[in-house]
């Protein structure tokens, strides 16, 4: 894999789960990265931690509120002066049939998932255009692709963050910034964990590889997107054949 | 630098065009080559460098180099 030395990463929503793998296998391949966590101070504390080599940033930042986006940013660039990535991987779940599903429930998930995403990446953009380059990586999901019951509004904003994706790239490629999406298929994560045996069984049952992914495996798509100079607009599926 | 001296310097940085094709009366489309996000990016220039805003429903009426200019004083007066 390249080596990312002179890139300086930010990783939303990287105090666990696959955020923070992302944000370790950069570390890992040189990169300078900024963990961003939104209230699990500990664990992003940990994470923050276990990062191989040193300079990394650990910032707080809600990615609903564009103001503390903004003071974000602008920590991450007295830090560094440059920001070469951003990986919008901050989400959230909240699951719940359609009927059931209430308003606040629909709201916060897209608020998190969609908005954030886009609050982060126009934020992001505006450092880059001035750079004339720069990588945005959006995490959307393999069920943006083939829905999922019980979670309309998680579906909802995955399969928005697709859009989003080719728009963004459209809009920026002549800034020489490549925008794609990584949609990953069930990987071992806590969201994952919650699911009972029976569950797991049924879902690896549907995967052609027969087995639940990894969050490396996620991480490592990040790495060859970010060392790829010809890919934009595109939609990485990373499922174990969930969907082809 | 007064404001036109700065204006000009802003566009010739943003738009890589020579200094002496930013005339009053030029337009950023037709005459300096400027795209919609050469626009976006120049109107977010004027605001960081003149400490002002520039609201979407007039980005449509800063056609030429003058407008800019026109626009950016009237502004600067209004907040002074």
């Amino acid at each position: 894999m390249k080596n990312l030395k002179d890139k300086y990463i930010m990783i939303t929503g990287s105090s666990r789960g696959i955020g923070a793998t992302i944000a370790q296998h950069l570390a890992k391949l040189e990169a300078k990265v900024a963990i961003t966590y939104s209230s699990s101070s500990d664990s992003a504390q940990q994470v923050f931690q276990s990062l191989e080599g040193k300079e990394h940033l650990l910032l707080q930042m809600d990615v609903t509120n564009s103001e503390s986006i903004k003071n974000a940013f602008d920590k991450f660039m007295e830090h560094f002066s440059t920001l070469s990535a951003l990986v919008n991987n901050a989400g959230i779940t909240k699951d719940g049939l359609l009927l059931r599903m209430q308003d606040k429930d629909f709201d916060s998930v897209l608020k998190t998932n969609l908005y954030g995403n886009f609050y982060c990446a126009r934020e992001a953009a505006k450092y880059m255009i001035k750079a004339r380059q720069g990588h945005i990586i959006n995490i959307s999901s393999v069920v943006a692709q083939i829905g999922n019951p019980g979670q309309a509004n998680y579906v909802a904003s995955k399969a928005g963050i697709e859009g989003l994706t080719r728009t963004m790239a459209n809009e920026l490629a002549g800034r020489n910034i490549q925008v794609n999406a990584i949609a990953p298929g069930f990987i071992k994560t806590n969201m994952t964990e919650q699911l009972n045996v029976k569950q797991v069984q049924a879902i690896t049952d549907r995967i052609p590889l027969k087995k639940l992914g990894h969050p490396q495996d996620i991480a490592e798509t990040v790495a060859f997107l970010l060392s790829s100079s010809y890919i934009t607009g595109q939609v990485i599926s990373v499922n174990g054949g969930l969907a082809m | 630098m007064n404001i036109e001296e700065k204006v000009t310097s802003l566009i010739v940085d943003q738009l890589g065009v020579e200094k002496d094709k930013v005339k009053p009366e030029s337009s950023f489309v037709d005459d300096l080559g400027a795209d919609s996000m050469d626009i976006v990016e120049l109107v977010m220039a004027f605001e960081d460098n003149f400490s002002i805003q520039i609201p979407d429903q007039e980005e449509g009426n800063i056609r030429t180099v003058q407008d800019a200019i026109d626009f950016i004083k009237e502004n600067q007066k209004a907040n002074s």
